[in-house]
């Protein structure tokens, strides 16, 4: 294994410690920056916001993204919100209430320094993103408002209308087409990496290919930034947008570093159910419509009325009945598990009935109709354009899907992976969230990365390689990387097989989903075991992909993203199979309480698990971190 | 469920300096659910399937906010539906035994990279032109020592939904681009924090603008093609505002 899995977080309190350690921190002079290049993979919140700081700071930096610009990466559909610890509504929220309700909320599966760290961040981030203009949701004094979201007691998320995430991106981007402007940022759009150089243990530099002439390139650097995203596709159904991959983490995996928790996934409660076969993805609604909205199913499987025709008595509000407290507005994982476990019942709702009601008629009652416009007219007309519903009319119809990824690149304290050089930001890494991830988190986790965190701490790896050179291009490394990446684009072209990626996608996603999904156990997973395999090997043998590799050529793109996707997808299978216990997002069907809510183990697993790549047809080596809790006590969740 | 069938003409362009032209195919057993995308979807893996490349067009999100998609539909710049991106134009919207012509947008400054995909990087240059706020990471004061009155917040909100899609170009008679401009305009330049670089940001921008593009003569198509209607108003402020930065730029400059 390369480097170690030390997570290197420094001594004292918690509350102290990055404090400390920016203190004990190497610098870099100002007037040496400029003397380090670094390439910064992906431009959504977390790449845009560390290529900007970093430019800002006066290093040379290399900015990529397969997109044709910045603007579009996947943060763009961001809905609900951005959490922070302001406490401008006076509710008594605070940096360490925040840090204690994600640890909480991540089921005791992270890292509690890392977690302190982001809730410090996340004040800052409120500050920098309204200095560049972004137009959070005021109040008519024109200070800022905040509402509360999934989970959360108190109100501390910020949010932009329903589109939170692309104001933060156009924040993010905008200062990142500054420093472009400045000369400090190169940016190269429409540009995918394609593996990672790592020489004398160290990451040194990134292969490429330009997705519209075809040409693959070598980029050498002092150090290489990831921030690719997460791998929610890998189920080929999920609410990310149809690009969203794992290319980029799973190559850096391949080259030595260790990939963690991949079966920790991330299932929305509030998306609209599928309508067919040819569905291409899944569209979520914030969940904040879960504040006013009601959910529940008829009580009688065999029920055709109309919903508004069916009496109270014979409606099943199963989250409010069972969680008195917090009633709709438990956890993702909790409201998604239960709303799966009636329509496992056959109580599901819609011409699939593979839905439940999210019925607006009590807030509509109370609040009127011009109410619930103001707060949700958008995701309403959403609702309506995708379904051809109308949902002031009748209750909408929703159903989980995967939404997000807390599983990732393992990282250290400063967000370096095992492989000295390569740091991970935003959702490819695995920090912070444990095993779920609480509702407006990503966002925070992102922008404190890129801005707040990395460009502290780059310096402390940059710092000793003063005077020293990036590996030139033509060095036999990136030699051996750039011909290997050729080799496969033209095996793909090669196979001339019969079937199409996407239809290999599809196969693959629906083995995760029925496996690897909302509840595992053990005789499923090792069925994935099994499949994914075989699946792999047929699509390596029989998947078309027309036309050439020069110029556009989207297939041709898919079949290597998908092909990534197959190895992770074994990967999270056997990380789900190995971990018996139920914890946030992974729910193993063997580890339950009497009522059915997911059962830790701590004495077992109170670590996070971080694999290291044998090879293809090995099997992958599992290594541990154990998670110490000092500040937050280990409880049973409880949302009764 | 309820399925239609549908005659397409389709732009096919091998690429950049290739002659393009239209191709008909028959779109069978559509599900009205679908979306237009999804449809074409279902096209190229029948196409995949007799051996025929793939028709090229982009997306990514799939619910009209990344503006990566955008095709013209009958001629009309995203299709038929108002305030809708071709993403999330369903077709329920259409009818069985329609014929449906579907094109890339046609500017010349967003030349044609394959069939139905364009390249739209002048919008990125108007951006790098000016587009920000000069405010270093680390640099901010806290948030709500800015207080912004929620009417112009709103107003500056409405122009900053602009998804970047380049449909008010695809949709104009001259190829302008004022209303993308405007729009990134606007929403700095009507906030505090906008103020300190409004004139030279407006100036930058609109003359990077028309180093790319043509120039606008108040059609209107644009904002009819919008898919988050982004209103014309943003022009005639952005149009006010350019005038004046000629004079505030230069007194800035200690030349009044
Ligand atoms: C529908 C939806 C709604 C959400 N709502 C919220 C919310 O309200 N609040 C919240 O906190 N979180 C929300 N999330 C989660 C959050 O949006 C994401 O987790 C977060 O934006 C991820 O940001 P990122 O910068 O890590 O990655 P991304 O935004 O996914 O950016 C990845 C970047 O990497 C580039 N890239 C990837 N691979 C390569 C490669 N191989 N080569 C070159 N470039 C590459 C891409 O082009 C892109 O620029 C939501 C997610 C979804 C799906
Ligand atoms: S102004 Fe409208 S049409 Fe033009 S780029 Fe923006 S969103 Fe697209
Ligand atoms: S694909 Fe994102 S706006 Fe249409």
């Amino acid at each position: 294994m390369i480097g170690s899995l030390d997570p290197r977080v420094p001594d004292g309190p918690v509350a102290d410690k990055w404090t400390n350690h920016k203190f004990d921190m190497k610098l870099v002079n100002p007037a040496n920056k400029r003397k380090f290049e670094v390439i910064v993979v992906g431009t959504g919140l977390a790449g845009a916001s560390a290529a900007a700081s970093l430019g800002e700071l006066g290093y040379r930096v290399k900015a990529l993204t397969y997109h044709d610009s910045p603007r579009r990466a996947h943060s763009i559909s961001a809905q609900g919100g951005i959490n922070a610890a302001k406490n401008y509504q006076n509710d008594g929220d605070s940096v360490f209430r925040l840090f204690y309700d994600t640890v909480k909320g991540g089921d005791y599966r992270s890292r509690e320094a890392n977690v302190y760290r982001l809730a410090e961040a996340s004040v800052d981030i409120i500050d920098q993103a309204v200095a560049q203009g972004v137009p959070f949701a005021r109040e008519y004094g024109g200070l800022l408002d905040n509402r509360s979201f999934g989970g959360a007691q108190v109100s501390r998320t910020f949010y932009a209308r329903g589109q939170t995430g692309q104001q933060l991106l156009l924040g993010a981007y905008s200062a990142l087409m500054r420093q472009v402007a400045a000369g400090t940022v190169d940016l190269l759009t429409r540009t995918e990496m394609l593996d990672l150089v790592v020489e004398d243990g160290r990451a040194v530099g990134i292969v490429t290919r330009d997705l519209l002439t075809g040409e693959i390139a070598s980029h050498s650097a002092h150090a290489v930034v990831l921030a690719t995203g997460g791998y929610g596709n890998v189920y080929y159904l999920s609410t990310n947008a149809m690009a969203c991959n794992v290319t980029a983490a799973w190559r850096a995996h391949r080259r030595g570093a260790l990939f963690a928790n991949p079966c920790y996934t991330q299932i929305h409660p509030t998306c609209i159910p599928a309508s067919d076969e040819f569905q291409s993805k899944l569209t979520l609604m914030s969940e904040s419509l879960r504040n006013d909205g009601r959910i529940w199913v008829p009580r009688d499987p065999d029920e055709t009325r109309m919903a508004k025709d069916i009496p109270e008595a014979e409606r099943y509000y199963f989250l409010e009945e069972k969680y008195p407290a917090f009633g709709n507005l438990v956890p993702r994982d909790v409201a998604s598990r239960n709303a799966k476990t009636v329509v496992d019942q056959g109580l599901g709702v819609g011409p699939l009935k593979n839905g439940v009601y999210l019925d607006f008629a009590v807030a509509r009652e109370r609040d009127g109709v011009e109410s619930i416009r103001a707060k949700y007219g958008n995701l309403f007309d959403m609702y309506e354009r995708i379904t051809g519903e109308d949902p002031y009319e009748r209750p909408m119809r929703i159903y989980p899907a995967i939404h997000y990824t807390m599983g990732g690149l393992w990282v250290d304290y400063d967000l370096m992976s095992n492989v000295p050089g390569l740091f991970v930001l935003g959702e490819a890494n695995f920090s912070d969230h444990g095993a779920n991830r609480l509702g407006a988190s990503a966002l925070m986790q992102g922008l404190a990365d890129g801005y707040f965190v990395l460009p502290y701490t780059i310096g402390n790896y940059l710092a000793p390689l003063l005077g020293t050179n990036p590996l030139p291009t033509d060095h036999e490394s990136f030699r051996a990387v750039n011909a290997e990446v050729a080799e496969r684009t033209r095996h793909w072209l090669e196979i001339k097989g019969t079937r199409s990626v996407d239809w290999f996608h599809r196969e693959l996603g629906k083995i995760c989903w029925d496996n690897i999904g909302m509840a595992r156990n053990s005789a499923g997973l090792e069925k994935a075991l099994s499949e994914i395999p075989a699946l792999r090997e047929e699509f390596h043998a029989d998947v078309r992909i027309l036309g050439g590799d020069e110029g556009l050529n989207t297939s041709l793109e898919k079949a290597g993203r998908v092909s990534d996707f197959f190895e992770l997808a074994e990967l999270m299978a056997r990380d789900a199979l190995t971990r018996e216990e139920s914890c946030g997002g992974h729910f193993r069907e063997e580890s339950q309480t009497d009522e059915g809510e997911a059962l830790r183990d701590d004495d077992n697993f109170a670590h996070s698990a971080a694999w290291e790549w044998t090879g293809s047809d090995t099997e992958p080596i599992r290594h541990t971190e154990a998670l110490e809790f000092e500040n937050v006590a280990l409880t049973q969740r409880s949302y009764k | 469920m309820n399925t239609i069938n549908l005659t397409l003409e389709v732009w096919r362009q091998s690429g950049p300096a290739a002659d393009g032209g239209f191709v008909t195919y028959e779109a069978n057993d559509v599900a009205e659910d679908m979306s237009f995308l999804e449809m074409l979807d279902l096209v190229n893996e029948q196409l995949i399937a007799t051996g025929e490349e793939p028709i090229e067009f982009e997306s990514d999100c799939r619910e009209g906010i990344c503006g990566t998609c955008g095709v013209m539909i009958n001629g009309k710049a995203h299709g038929p539906e108002k305030a809708t991106a071709t993403c999330q134009l369903h077709m329920r919207k259409f009818d069985d035994g329609d014929h449906i012509v579907v094109e890339p947008w046609r500017a010349t400054s967003f030349p044609i990279i394959k069939d139905l995909a364009v390249d739209r990087s002048p919008l990125d240059d108007i951006v790098t032109a000016g587009g920000f706020i000069g405010v270093n990471t680390g640099s901010a004061p806290d948030a709500n020592l800015i207080p912004v009155p929620k009417e112009t917040a709103d107003a500056a909100f409405d122009a900053a939904a602009c998804i970047g899609c380049g449909a008010c170009v695809a949709a104009c008679p001259n190829s302008a681009a004022q209303l993308f401009t405007s729009a990134k305009i606007q929403h700095l330049n009507l906030l505090p924090q906008g103020q300190a670089e409004r004139w030279k940001r407006t100036e930058a921008m609109v003359e990077t603008m028309e180093q790319f593009f043509g120039s606008c003569t108040n059609h209107g198509e644009c904002t009819e093609a919008c898919p988050k209607e982004i209103p014309l108003d943003f022009i005639a402020y952005t149009n006010r505002d350019y005038v004046k930065s000629k004079i505030k730029n230069r007194k800035l400059a200690g030349q009044s």
